[in-house]
């Protein structure tokens, strides 16, 4: 892999930019691997590229359906924090958070990791109180938060609707280490820095059906592009988790849910980091193309369309007038929808299957943009060695059976609702 | 989306509750594993599923609809007392 410079970026720029290599080599299946992974979005590529990095194999498969950057990498809303109140999520996110922090020189790719900050809002004093907890629960984790009153919120976001009758703006939360990232480069930096440690990264190859030995142990995968053995098999394939699972005979504790986004034209610069509104489920940030990029709500029912209704096109800019209405400006440039896998308890699985030889990474919610260098790593580790990375420890399949599910929104066994 | 309910006529979504998927039955016992399946586990269609949805804004009656989940496209939906649309 030839190092990216600014030495490099002058010296192809006299030559007018011809002769840039591919960022990674579009592998063809070998017949063996040591571990396949199924799905090459962010949480496969990282995956492989820490088997490869942190534990020495090397001879790991990426095995994608479509296209780099084709799936959910390229459909969120591009948002990294660490602000979880839980046991089992609060280590794990921060881990994530610290992974982003040394990302770009760790893969020499310029993902535009930006710590613009993210901001809670407050809108009762009941609210303000849950985030004076959350707060607490992540300094208590060694994790940057602060609480902020109702000035210091304007000083950062005059433009915001302070004394709106219903949803006024009692205080604000705020992560100063939390932002945005480029969400596709950060795909295609994984996918070159793992290739260049020797992963074949096979694109356009769908899984059709697992290899399974005499005693039920999945030893291999059927793929539109031939059959591939492994050593073990890791599932990562958000949105369609039950899909994969049940060419294994497994179910799943998820349902698959489309989550929309939106984008404006692009704009002056005026959103300072990422802010949401606590009344309802809304949050924004400004692209530094000038676009603002924003969602709330999945739409509620379960679906693989990839695209939502208008109901909650019109929710989310309820939410979004309510909070700025100065929004009402912009003009709406595009809009699109991603396949979530929403658990039963709004939190992921990354564990062992029944199924010796077969691992699963799943269950991300609409969470799992700002989970891709941990879950990567903790998936690898859990790959690896057998056994689960400390701060994924709690991300249990069997959870639901035994009780210790991690509710973060307090909302039970209702995945539209998590 | 627009739902044919058995009692109202054609009515767009927005007026229905989601549920989800109607095929799991509570279990007639109370044994363990089978209450973690009922509860939790899934089979996740992807194509024609059996939901219910309440007509909250409406008849206030529980329906099943048959939707597909690839095209959000409603076939059909019945009251779960058994009235055909």
């Amino acid at each position: 892999m030839t190092r990216y410079s600014l030495f490099q970026l002058a010296a192809k720029a006299l030559t007018g930019h011809r002769g840039w290599a591919p960022a990674w080599r579009d592998a063809a299946p070998q017949p063996a691997y040591d571990i396949v992974i199924i799905g090459g979005g962010g949480h496969g590529l990282a995956t492989a590229y820490y088997l490869a990095k942190v534990h020495g194999i090397r001879r790991v498969a990426v095995v994608e359906k479509g296209w780099i950057g084709g799936g959910n990498a390229g459909r969120n809303t591009t948002i990294i924090r660490s602000n979880y109140l839980l046991p089992g999520n609060t280590p794990f996110y921060e881990w994530s958070m610290k992974l982003w922090e040394g990302l770009e020189q760790e893969l020499n790719y310029n993902a535009m990791v930006s710590q613009r900050g993210v901001l809670n809002l407050a809108h009762s004093d009941g609210q303000r109180d849950a985030y004076a907890r959350r707060g607490n629960a992540m300094r208590l984790h060694g994790i940057d938060a602060e609480l902020l009153d109702v000035d210091a919120v304007r000083r950062l976001a005059p433009f915001l609707n302070f004394d709106n009758a219903r949803f006024p703006i009692k205080a604000g939360l705020l992560q100063g280490r939390g932002g945005t990232a480029r969400h596709d480069a950060v795909n295609w930096g994984y996918a070159r820095a793992a290739s260049a440690l020797g992963v074949d990264i096979i694109q356009n190859g769908a899984v059709t059906g697992m290899l399974t030995d005499a005693a039920g142990a999945v030893i291999g995968v059927e793929t539109t592009r031939g059959t591939i053995r492994a050593g073990k098999v890791g599932m990562s394939v958000a949105g369609h988790s039950s899909q994969v699972a049940a060419m294994a005979g497994l179910r799943l504790p998820i349902e698959s849910h489309v989550l929309q986004a939106f984008v404006s034209e692009g704009l002056k610069p005026i959103i300072p980091g990422v802010i949401t509104f606590g009344a309802g489920h809304f949050y924004i940030s400004q692209s530094d193309k000038g676009g603002l990029v924003f969602g709330g709500d999945i739409d509620g029912y379960n679906s693989y369309a990839q695209r939502g209704n208008l109901p909650t096109v019109e929710d989310v800019c309820e939410g979004g007038m309510a909070l700025m209405p100065m929004i009402g400006r912009a003009r709406l440039l595009r809009s699109w929808g991603g396949i979530m896998d929403m658990t039963m308890d709004g939190s992921p699985i990354i564990d062992r299957t029944p199924l010796a030889g077969l691992y699963l990474n799943a269950g991300w919610c609409y969470g799992g943009f700002k989970a891709t260098p941990a879950a990567g790593w903790c998936f690898a580790h859990l790959l690896a060695t057998d056994a689960p990375h400390e701060t994924a420890a709690a991300y249990r399949l069997d959870r639901f059976a035994t009780g210790h599910l991690i509710d973060e929104k307090g909302q039970g066994a209702q995945p539209n609702l998590h | 989306m627009r739902i044919p309910c058995p009692f109202c006529g054609s009515r767009d979504s927005g007026e229905f509750v989601y549920r989800g998927d109607a095929a799991p039955v509570r279990p007639a016992g109370d044994e363990a594993e089978a209450m973690f399946a009922y509860l939790y586990l899934r089979d996740n269609p992807m194509g024609a599923i059996e939901e219910h949805w309440y007509h909250a804004q409406g008849c206030r009656q529980w329906l099943v609809v048959t939707r597909d989940t690839l095209t959000h496209a409603v076939a059909g939906a019945f009251s779960v007392g058994g009235d055909a649309a």
